[in-house]
């Protein structure tokens, strides 16, 4: 049946709840308003306030009373308002939610879901698009989920929070209210495994959460050129699928990495490095990666020309040694007439 | 000026009733102006309070046989950073009422969520000095099983512990059970944000939380002047709508009647409690820091008259509570404590290179997997190295 991401998400919640009754929703307006995104809506009503409840607005109190209520034997799941808002939560995460297992050698463990709405494409003000995932990937003792489809945001999100690890569940804003195709409840693919989305031969596009659409579109467009490409949904950057990944590339020869985040020390470089080493000998073109701007996120009536579209997509396909000639981009200047 | 018939009305006798003041709904909340103080300085017994009575003669007795065995701990455990069997030792010499007078106040299946320098008040619990110390010498992070003891890992993040004590209070309540987290931060750390988030949390959700300021007076170098403005730390309870008291930190008899107060009101379901108590730490910060750079001998030694033990001491010996054979027995405790402690530590612990991907995630991720294999074979080579 044809549904949103942001009513999968709810469902998965609502179903979680029901079925674990350690269970619990808590953040920032998540109660009788239902989230700002309304992920969270009616969960209230229906489970009451010890379930589903509201928080002194205090990021890194959310995140660390969820540490104490993992301690005790629950299941927390917390909303983060924004992916900036996390950032006072970052010590909570980075210290104590990330490491409380390895610490104790197993002793005690943190199986928190921290959800998190990311990236832009929403005409978001200051503070409320930043794609912060580098930042938890880069956090050994984390688990990093993005969603790119409907079913898969159901599913991730009840795995995420059946984990047994901490998650940090990465929401893309823009991709809430697309609406897409799926019988719920599903289960799809398990955390550490990525998905071929489309299959192609000439060329691989990796990418996840909101650029999984936008790889998509480039795939279609790329027909027209004469490009079959293979589009690839990472789905969980942490743990990271070098398998299917690597399968991919190694069948196509070529490969760009998309991401919609700034891309210098990103997770497409941490892809690009990989798929480099593993498929040395595959490859008939340097892996390339598409990103965001090295930027602050901008306002909003810049944001297109930060985000990665279709067109900056393509036009790294094209730059993938087809003709066997050296990329002019990275020739060295000509030497200045004497 | 004319004056309206209303006016006239309003100043006439029979309406001169003194308007009702409205009670002051932060008085309740706030500390007493002078720290609670059951014995003065020298051991001698000031009077009695109901608000805060004594505890009884064999938990005292209790207390100051943890006292003296916590100190010899103390003093070995700076011995062995000497010796280099510690990277680092945090003293908390001098501020043994608080270390061991907070830990009696509570049940063993309390939860109790210490710092770096808690170690004294870790092993006056029971936890064996050699897992406390583990953190210390450095073989692993945690020496103990925090589940198995109901205490968390010592937390070296300032003040982060404060908001999972609120957390796994509120968790405990939640699931029907009456533990009461202890949660101890230094005065430094009251600047931290995550004390006033802790608390604010604990108050809101009602959440039985102790939490035990121990204002030795010093973060590092840095006094207590540069922290706060506030006549006391235990004024920031009112804030947040949380009930307050300081306290001798330097008086085992007060330190225990208030905590065991603040305990009784977290488990009776009034939400947390706040305790400063003042005290001082007689030592540097560790054993790497040089403590006469920012503070003079008199100072130090003004405090030396306020000894916990020595006060304690007196104190029982004038009730014939303790005699001469008391103390010579305690004391000999004390020393096969620390000879036990010393003989263990001495042992050089065996760490595994390959456990450092055991406990990363409950199953190792393929990467990790592979960096294992990574380092299996490094100490392959290495060891076949040293082999040939």
């Amino acid at each position: 049946m044809a549904t949103t991401m942001a009513k999968a998400l709810n469902a998965a919640l609502a179903d979680a709840l029901a079925d674990d009754e350690r269970v619990l929703v808590f953040g920032e307006d998540v109660g009788q308003l239902g989230g700002v995104f309304r992920i969270t809506d009616g969960l209230q009503a229906r489970f009451g306030d010890k379930r589903c409840f509201d928080t002194p607005l205090a990021e890194a109190g959310i995140v660390g009373f969820a540490v104490g209520l993992a301690m005790s034997g629950l299941r927390p799941v917390v909303e983060m308002q924004f992916d900036a808002f996390a950032y006072p939560a970052f010590e909570q995460i980075a210290s104590h939610v990330a490491k409380l297992r390895n610490r104790t050698r197993g002793a005690l463990s943190v199986p928190i879901v921290i959800r998190v709405p990311y990236a832009g494409g929403i005409g978001g003000v200051e503070h409320h698009s930043d794609s912060s995932e580098a930042y938890y990937a880069h956090t050994p003792g984390l688990k990093v989920v993005t969603p790119a489809t409907v079913d898969d945001a159901y599913s991730l999100l009840r795995e995420a929070i059946d984990d047994p690890d901490p998650v940090v569940f990465m929401e893309p804003k823009k991709l809430y209210f697309a609406s897409g195709e799926a019988e719920l409840p599903t289960r799809t693919a398990p955390f550490g495994r990525a998905v071929v989305r489309r299959p192609g031969r000439d060329a691989t596009l990796i990418a996840y959460g909101p650029s999984v659409p936008v790889a998509l579109e480039a795939a279609e467009a790329a027909r027209e050129e004469g490009w079959d490409l293979e589009v690839v949904d990472v789905r969980t950057i942490v743990p990271f699928d070098d398998e299917t990944v690597t399968a991919s590339v190694r069948r196509t020869g070529r490969c760009v990495v998309i991401q919609e985040a700034q891309g210098f020390a990103g997770v497409g470089a941490e892809i690009a490095a990989r798929v480099q080493e593993r498929c040395f000998h595959a490859l008939h073109a340097p892996v390339l990666r598409v990103s965001g701007l090295d930027i602050p996120y901008p306002a909003p009536m810049l944001e297109h020309t930060h985000l990665p579209g279709v067109d900056r997509v393509l036009d790294a396909v094209a730059r993938l040694q087809w003709d066997d000639q050296p990329d002019p981009r990275w020739l060295p200047a000509p030497e200045a007439a004497a | 000026m004319t004056t309206t018939p209303q006016a006239v009305r309003r100043a006439s006798p029979r309406n001169r009733r003194r308007p009702a003041t409205p009670a002051d709904p932060a008085r309740p909340l706030l500390p007493g102006a002078q720290p609670v103080s059951l014995l003065d300085p020298s051991g001698a017994p000031l009077p009695a309070r109901t608000d805060y009575p004594e505890p009884p003669g064999d938990l005292l007795r209790e207390l100051y046989r943890r006292m003296v065995i916590g100190r010899r701990f103390d003093t070995q455990a700076t011995a062995l950073t000497k010796q280099g069997r510690l990277a680092v030792y945090p003293s908390s010499r001098g501020q043994e009422a608080c270390q061991v007078g907070a830990v009696l106040a509570v049940r063993d299946t309390d939860w109790v969520f210490p710092t770096y320098r808690e170690s004294m008040a870790l092993v006056s619990r029971g936890l064996d000095p050699v897992e406390v110390l583990t953190l210390l010498r450095g073989d692993w992070h945690c020496g103990y099983d925090p589940a198995a003891r109901f205490t968390a890992p010592q937390c070296t993040p300032l003040a982060t512990q404060c908001v999972h004590a609120a957390g796994l209070a509120y968790g405990e309540a939640h699931q029907g059970r009456d533990t009461v987290a202890l949660a101890f931060i230094g005065d430094g750390a009251t600047s931290e944000g995550d004390f006033h988030e802790g608390i604010n949390f604990a108050a809101v959700f009602k959440a039985p939380v102790v939490y035990f300021v121990q204002n030795n007076q010093y973060a590092i170098s840095v006094p207590l002047s540069r922290q706060t403005a506030a006549p006391s730390l235990a004024y920031k309870g009112a804030g947040y709508g949380v009930p307050s008291e300081q306290v001798d930190g330097n008086d085992p008899v007060a330190v225990l009647a208030v905590l065991t107060r603040a305990v009784e009101h977290a488990r009776a379901g009034n939400g947390p409690f706040l305790v400063e108590a003042h005290t001082y730490r007689m030592e540097p910060h560790t054993n790497a820091d040089d403590a006469n750079r920012y503070r003079d001998g008199a100072e130090v030694d003004a405090w030396r008259d306020r000894d916990p033990i020595a006060r304690l001491e007196k104190y029982l010996r004038d009730r014939d509570e303790l005699d001469d054979d008391g103390v010579a027995a305690v004391a000999a405790e004390a020393e096969a404590y620390a000879a036990d402690v010393r003989e263990r530590m001495n042992a050089q612990p065996t760490v595994d290179p390959l456990s450092l991907f055991d406990h990363v995630y409950a199953q190792p991720t393929p990467q990790l997997i592979e960096q294992r294999e990574q380092v299996r074979a490094e100490l392959a080579a290495a060891e076949q190295e040293g082999d040939a």
